[in-house]
């Protein structure tokens, strides 16, 4: 017999009720229950951030949090960064610096690093060396991650600096 | 793919095909044993669990296999069971799988198969199945050698050796790796009633062969599968082979007449998917006083796991070695020995550089232990071995041809560039600053696109290498290409879609790629080998060819004008020296299709083509400069700085050659300092989950610097050389040579990878440097 919750939450500004199962994860619901896909697994036990989302504007990942625990939360995913067809300036980074190759991972990277960007504000500054840290959260497999270093450093460096030229 | 609307295999619902659409899901009951009979199978209360619908065994299925054949006498044929049925021979093979409502379910119930085992001794390492009361995966081997083939024999080696000033044996090794795609596989299968065909979505490299693998192994007719590659999250060859999981979810899809799918987990991916890489080098080589290498002899041993893998077999790895050891040096004469030796482990696949990043480790380090021996540079050892200048094309000792290359200028560069950015004045700095810091080099070839000419060498059942491309126009002027080409992440919508639109004078925007759907592409061969650009791209640039000739003869009857007079670009044709005399592209398209009586061509074709490609192969090549520096007191080893001076001929697009490159070194780099697949004696998988498992983060990586030169290609139609191996195949070797050199002062080296930090404790404390 399945132990059945039901639950309340917003993703990316959308409300959403529904009924879950104790035990399915936040990943599984927001992929399989209401068709945001753009949420990936790689690896379901916490390591490889392919499933960050941003749960109450910190980042998280999905696969170790249970569905009933975002009761009342609000979530914003991957669908949720652009406005329209209109790339958020985090995701033309990654399109202007090749930081995508399959994109397997790429929907975790933008969560974590627009939560991040968001928690520290536009004025704040980022050295390579933070942006690396930043980036070390998450696995790629593809790129060597030089790509996604650079694109930190220039959508930080454009919201500092909105008329620099990035 | 940036809005998260990539559709992956695990994203993707079933269509209305089926008559009834509800999804189940699959979920494999697996060996908790290395090495066990099967006995009976109890299936019943995992049939009576909540939303279980079906179960199968191997006898329900009436036992299934794949069976991957190299046509030779020294081979050792194996089959793979879809579902093992009388005997396990790894930790995670799969003995039922349970089809269930819900992917949670599924998993419960796997849990209730209840499987009456018989353990039997296992083997988890090459030493340990070469041993003469080794158990036997499989009934006749010898010494559990599945390929044991002596592929090059010299009288002459024997007398250079006996003759030689110096003489360099050495054991190299390298470790067990996993090629871990952030997807791990993933397939979706369904019956379509009305086309009375299997519909499989599946995340592979190559979709005809999993078409043929699931063919020959339920014993349908081609056509009746249909095999689809959505966007797939990487694959480094993991995905270029047939997984039985793929094959059990199209019987159950065949069976139950119902949509079926299966993802892998993480834990399943790092046990039971595939490995690579598991290697060891017995070699000796001969050097005259001058560090000129006179001879080289190489026992090959590549640990293959429990299967052949259809459809390359368990040769790939050793007859690789084996052909290409000498590599970009001028190797006299050559004695070389590869065996496939079966283990009861997971079967090896190719993965990403297939042999070649070893062989260059076993050639790099000769070079430095012979320069060592004869207290030479070990630069200038490489330099006298290379094929220089002038000397290409240059057949080997190994009856491979090598086509023009920069093999000396790639070293020369390197070595140039690592002075100009400061390298050895950093060295010196870190080491100023009590760690022990080193550079190394990696000079190399990278054998690419290899076509059928090449592949038969293997004598494979199946030998590929061919590729078909399929151009049309439409009648609004937009263009289609379809390829057995396969791309996840290479971007080869990009690649073909310059190469296409530069023949046809139309925008690349103007292009679309069809690829990865067995219905709409040619018999081809996938994405795997360095090959796509080349075969693929090649082929599509022969269709475009043959599609813009078409478009000449049509603007030339508008325009009464010579073919030979009309050139397209930017989306015109033009009569050359008339400015006046053009027509759009678009307006070509339109009446060619609409209008089509007034236009002879139409006859042979209209504005569509179909071209194959099939090239004898093309080697880039490439030079790897690394620097580590090592803390003493830890033993933790940093990537510190990273070139790579890269010749793949014409870039036809620099973006996503840098991508391939620092990718590639990245896992090159990761094999030599972290990654290793590891068993206890027993075959117990100790690496199951990613706090085992140490893939690099960006934590571990540092920038790498690229400097291209570019020596095009005869053999292919762009003077392109495929590229995708190369930065995982040079820097193993480039970070174990930095790593030596920092140990050089302490007069110990290495010769395995990966090199983790209690190897160096294991040394550094021996020479009293760690304290």
């Amino acid at each position: 017999v399945k132990d059945m919750h039901s639950i309340t939450l917003q993703v990316n500004g959308r409300h959403h009720e529904l009924v879950v199962e104790a035990r399915r994860t936040l990943a599984d619901m927001l992929r399989h229950d209401l068709g945001y896909t753009g949420t990936h697994l790689g690896c379901e036990h916490g390591i490889c951030g392919a499933c960050t989302v941003i749960l109450d504007g910190q980042p998280a990942r999905a696969c170790l949090v249970f569905s009933v625990q975002a009761d009342g939360a609000s979530v914003r995913t991957v669908e949720g960064l652009a406005d329209g067809e209109a790339l958020s300036d985090l995701q033309q980074a990654f399109s202007d610096h090749h930081a995508l190759q399959c994109g397997f991972c790429t929907p975790g990277f933008l969560m974590l690093i627009e939560a991040y960007l968001s928690e520290a504000g536009p004025g704040a500054s980022l050295s390579p060396e933070q942006a690396r840290e930043l980036v070390a959260s998450n696995l790629c497999r593809c790129t060597g991650y030089q790509g996604i270093v650079e694109a930190v450093l220039a959508t930080a460096r454009a919201r500092r600096d909105p008329g620099g030229g990035g | 793919m940036l809005l998260g609307r990539g559709r992956f295999t695990a994203d993707l619902n079933p269509t209305s095909r089926t008559p009834e659409p509800g999804l189940l899901y699959a979920a494999f009951a697996r060996s908790p044993h290395a090495h066990a009979r099967v006995g009976a199978i109890d299936t019943e209360n995992a049939l009576k669990a909540d939303g279980v619908v079906a179960v199968f065994t191997a006898a329900s299925l009436g036992h299934p296999c794949l069976l991957a054949m190299l046509e030779r006498e020294e081979f050792q044929v194996t089959r793979m069971p879809i579902l093992a049925g009388e005997t396990a021979r790894f930790v995670g093979e799969p003995v039922a799988a349970v089809i269930a409502d819900d992917p949670y379910r599924a998993e419960d119930a796997i849990e209730l198969v209840e499987v009456d085992w018989d353990p039997l001794p296992a083997v988890s390492s090459i030493e340990q199945a070469e041993a003469a009361t080794a158990p036997r995966l499989h009934a006749g081997t010898d010494g559990n050698r599945l390929v044991d083939l002596l592929m090059f024999d010299d009288d002459r080696v024997a007398a250079a050796f006996a003759e030689a000033p110096l003489t360099v044996s050495a054991t190299f090794a390298s470790a067990r790796v996993a090629a871990l795609p952030l997807e791990g596989r993933a397939c979706l299968a369904e019956w379509d009633d009305r086309d009375d065909q299997l519909v499989m979505y599946t995340s592979t490299q190559v979709p005809h062969q999993v078409r043929s693998g699931v063919a020959q192994a339920l014993g349908l007719p081609e056509r009746q599968i249909r095999v689809i590659a959505p966007d797939v999250g990487g694959g480094f060859g993991l995905k270029c082979v047939v997984g039985r999981e793929e094959v059990a979810v199209a019987a159950a899809a065949l069976r139950l007449r119902r949509p079926v799918r299966w993802a892998e987990d993480r834990q399943e991916n790092l046990t039971a998917a595939f490995h690579g890489h598991e290697q060891r080098y017995r070699v000796r080589a001969a050097f005259d006083d001058e560090g000129r290498i006179l001879a080289l002899d190489a026992e090959i041993d590549c640990d293959t796991g429990a299967y052949s893998v259809f459809p390359f077999t368990c040769a790939v790895e050793p007859l690789m070695a084996a052909t290409e050891l000498p590599g970009v040096y001028k190797v006299p004469a050559y004695r070389a020995r590869g065996r496939a030796i079966a283990t009861n482990k997971a079967p090896a696949a190719p993965y990403r550089g297939v042999s070649r990043p070893q062989i260059v480790l076993v050639m790099e380090r000769l070079m430095e232990k012979a320069a060592a021996g004869l207290g030479l540079d070990p630069l200038h050892v490489r330099r006298r071995n290379l094929i220089g200048p002038g000397e290409f094309p240059y057949t080997g000792v190994n009856k491979i041809t090598y086509d023009e290359g920069s093999y000396r200028e790639a070293l020369d560069l390197a070595e140039q560039q690592v002075c100009e950015r400061g390298w050895l004045a950093e060295r010196d700095r870190l080491r100023d600053g009590g760690l022990l810091a080193g550079i190394g080099y990696a000079c190399f070839s990278e054998r690419t696109a290899y076509g059928t000419p090449a592949m038969s060498q293997r004598r494979m059942r199946m030998t590929p290498g061919y590729d078909t491309a399929l151009v049309r126009m439409d009648p609004t002027g937009e263009v289609i290409v379809t390829t057995g080409t396969c791309g996840h992440g290479q971007g080869h919508e990009t690649t073909f879609a310059q190469i296409v639109a530069d023949r046809l004078g139309v925008h690349p925007d103007n292009m679309r790629l069809r690829q990865g759907d067995t219905d709409l592409a040619s018999y081809g061969w996938g994405t795997w080998g360095s090959r796509s650009v080349v075969i693929g791209g090649g082929a599509a640039g022969r269709a475009a060819d043959i599609v813009a000739s078409r478009l000449k003869n049509v603007a030339a009857q508008l325009l009464e004008a010579s073919p030979a007079d009309i050139e397209l670009a930017e989306g015109t044709a033009r009569v050359r020296g008339d400015e006046g005399a053009a027509i759009p592209i678009a307006e070509l398209a339109r009446v060619a299709h609409f209008q089509a009586h007034r236009f002879a061509e139409f006859g042979s074709g209209g504005l569509e083509a179909r071209a194959t490609f099939d090239p004898p192969g093309t080697f880039s090549n490439a030079c790897h400069a690394a620097m580590v520096a090592i803390d003493p007191g830890t033993c933790a080893i940093r990537l510190h700085r990273y070139l790579v001076v890269e010749d793949c001929g014409v870039v036809i697009n620099p973006v996503v050659v840098d991508g391939q490159v620092r990718g590639g070194v990245t896992q090159g780099a990761a094999a030599a300092l972290l990654e290793r697949v590891c068993f206890d004696p027993d075959g117990q998988p100790l690496t199951t989950t990613l706090m085992d498992y140490l893939a690099p983060t960006a934590a571990e990586m540092c920038d790498i610097d690229i400097v291209h030169l570019q020596t095009p290609s005869r053999f292919s139609e762009t003077g392109a050389k495929g590229m995708g191996e190369g930065g995982t195949i040079g820097a193993p070797a480039a970070v174990l040579g930095a790593i030596n050199d920092a140990l050089r002062d302490l007069g110990v080296s290495l010769d395995h990878i990966p090199v983790l930090p209690q190897d160096l404790s294991a040394v550094l404390g021996v020479t009293g440097a760690a304290r």
